[in-house]
């Protein structure tokens, strides 16, 4: 298969798509196994480890995430929130069709909604994505809130 | 003026052995009393000294609802000012910390004061020649607070010129501060990183009392903990894969209630108490490469096992911040309004441990306390709808009466049942002895 910059960029349409109308458990095949999704705490946050994130979870964390948002007694999702994705045309940084590797930056801005309450985000996402047998996979992701030092309420979905 | 100014009798009366009133979470006048009385009289934590490790590094905080600034000054010592210019009120710093080098300079006119607050110098000072300039209050600089105490890094501070000792506030309950340091291998803990900050729409104590409430995980963290569990358990996990790291800090959360009821709750006086006397949530992590080695070299090893035998569980600082030592973390709980607290999560480094401890601390403090985190979502969920009840008709009382049995004598240390209410109580009995001790007719209270 030949993948074009078109197909790159759908991709991260198609993504925020998903979470948008909450097909999580497509969503979730996106990925490969050894993904992280990264939300730094700080402003060009280098080190995920040693320091507090907002996020930064493996497979098995987002599974935990998507689960719980159907749970019976998951509370905090009575009723449920919704969100939004409005996104701008993907900078593909990285191209390498030969490796399979290619990377993505991304601005959007992000409104969550429960009850009476709404927000919004602006953030760039960085998607790392791989080519393995012919399709494309989510090998990371990285999201930079433009005010990650902000105090915030609960935010409940994916940015 | 209220029904609740300058009338210690009618504040007093709010909290009762078993039950305290709902004026106390929602009532604006007794929230404008607490930050003028409470926040003034007892020792409120305000930072780390490792936040400013150098001459003229500062940091910008609050002492209830008081501006303040956390500064190191030439000769070392940390200072805590007011951050409010003596000339016109501007606030001096605005950035969260920084280095302002051998003095504050205040943007609006230009005053000048060192770093311990003293008034350094005014452009075209003669201007206040014919005054009386030299005898007024702007002349002495920037306010310091009351009192300033450094216990181990830990840097409180008394608004109150006059009150209660440090170590008369704390005595016993400073041992938990000692375990948490002690715990490395150099004696010596360091900021890592700036905190997570959540704002949660509710009263300071909802959050203040969920510290040592040991009913709630398995209830309101059944979405979160006991879905990991269930994943977890349903995932047939290979024995060569390793477990997800994840679950060793989530799963204990859904520990029975015999479990919270064994491991025990310890009250000291003037409102401090730590859940987790003999085991806890945090008992049961693995052991980290290096780390014992270390320890033992440093203490010796019974010495190592006695400090890492500690497993405290949530120890509660009256008023308002919660440690956590064998996960070094420390959560302050900035009161922002009446129906507004700002919870700041830190995580610090044990100097001279290995960087794999302080990873799980990070990774415990992102999965529990971020606005992002599953299990800060449960929580936050059941604060607001408390507070949002509260305000109901419904009942002017709220219960804390779980394992009372009637006459307790909050001025000594007990350790009881880890499912008691009696660390809710001696917050309870504190709030209502600061929140009166200078209110005119004080007496009255008692």
């Amino acid at each position: 298969m030949s993948i074009t910059r078109d197909d790159i960029i759908d991709f991260i349409y198609a993504e925020a798509r998903m979470l948008d109308e909450g097909r999580y458990s497509e969503w979730l095949d996106l990925w490969l196994e050894d993904g992280h999704y990264w939300m730094p705490l700080d402003y060009k946050q280098a080190d995920p480890h040693l320091v507090t994130s907002l996020l930064y979870e493996d497979n098995f964390m987002l599974r935990l995430r998507v689960e719980r948002l159907n749970g019976e007694r998951t509370f905090s999702q009575k009723p449920k929130s919704r969100c939004h994705h409005v996104i701008q045309r993907p900078f593909v940084d990285e191209f390498d069709v030969e490796a399979g590797h290619f990377v993505t930056n991304t601005s959007m801005h992000y409104v969550e909604t429960r009850l009476d309450e709404q927000f919004l985000l602006a953030l760039t996402a960085t998607h790392e994505l791989k080519l393995v047998d012919g399709r494309l996979r989510i090998a990371n992701k990285r999201v930079d809130l433009l005010n990650s030092d902000a105090a915030f309420g609960n935010i409940q979905l994916l940015p | 003026m209220g029904k609740y100014s300058d009338n210690p009798a009618a504040v007093a009366a709010l909290v009762q052995p078993h039950q305290v009133h709902k004026d106390t979470y929602i009532d604006a006048e007794i929230y404008q009393l607490e930050m003028r009385h409470l926040f003034s009289n007892t020792w409120v934590f305000v930072g780390h000294d490792s936040q400013t490790p150098t001459k003229g590094d500062y940091f910008t905080t609050q002492v209830g609802d008081q501006p303040v600034i956390m500064v190191r000054h030439s000769d070392n010592e940390i200072h805590v000012l007011y951050n409010r210019c003596p000339h016109k009120g501007t606030k001096i710093a605005i950035d969260r910390s920084g280095n302002t080098g051998k003095f504050f300079r205040c943007p609006y006119h230009a005053w000048s004061f060192k770093t311990n607050g003293c008034l350094l110098a005014i452009p075209l000072k003669k201007g206040y020649a014919q005054t009386e300039f030299n005898d007024s209050e702007s002349a002495k600089g920037m306010q310091p607070v009351g009192a300033v105490h450094n216990h181990r890094g830990f840097v409180f501070a008394r608004l109150a010129v006059e009150g209660i000792s440090f170590e008369a506030f704390f005595g016993d309950s400073l041992s938990s501060l000692d375990n948490m340091v002690d715990r490395s291998p150099e004696g010596r803990l360091e900021v890592a990183g700036p905190p997570l900050r959540y704002m949660h729409q509710c009263n300071w104590k909802m959050l203040v009392d969920n510290q040592t409430d040991t009913c709630h995980p398995m209830v309101a963290h059944e979405s979160s903990a006991g879905t990991a569990v269930k994943l977890f358990d349903a995932a047939n996990w290979p024995e060569d894969k390793p477990k997800p790291v994840a679950m060793e800090i989530i799963a204990p959360f859904m520990s029975p209630y015999e479990f919270f009821e064994d491991m025990g709750i310890r009250t000291w006086p003037n409102g401090h108490g730590h859940t987790g006397v003999h085991h806890s949530i945090h008992s049961d992590y693995s052991a980290i490469p290096g780390y014992h080695d270390a320890m033992n070299e440093t203490y010796g090893a019974e010495k190592a096992a006695e400090i890492l035998g500690e497993n405290r569980h949530n120890t509660v600082y009256f008023p308002n911040i919660m440690i956590k030592g064998p996960i070094q973390q420390l959560r302050n709980f900035i009161p922002m309004g009446p129906d507004k607290t700002l919870v700041e999560s830190y995580i610090y480094r044990l100097v001279g441990a290995p960087d794999q401890l302080l990873a799980r601390t990070a990774m415990y403090n992102r999965m529990i306390n971020a606005p992002t985190s599953i299990v800060g979502h449960d929580d936050l969920e059941m604060y607001e709808r408390a507070q949002e009840g509260l305000h109901s008709q419904g009942s002017d009382w709220i219960n804390i009466q779980r394992l009372y049995e009637g006459e307790e004598d909050m001025s000594v240390e007990a350790v009881e049942n880890g499912t008691t209410e009696r660390q809710m109580r001696n917050q309870f009995d504190a709030w209502s002895r600061f929140m009166t001790m200078s209110m005119p007719n004080s007496e009255a209270a008692e």
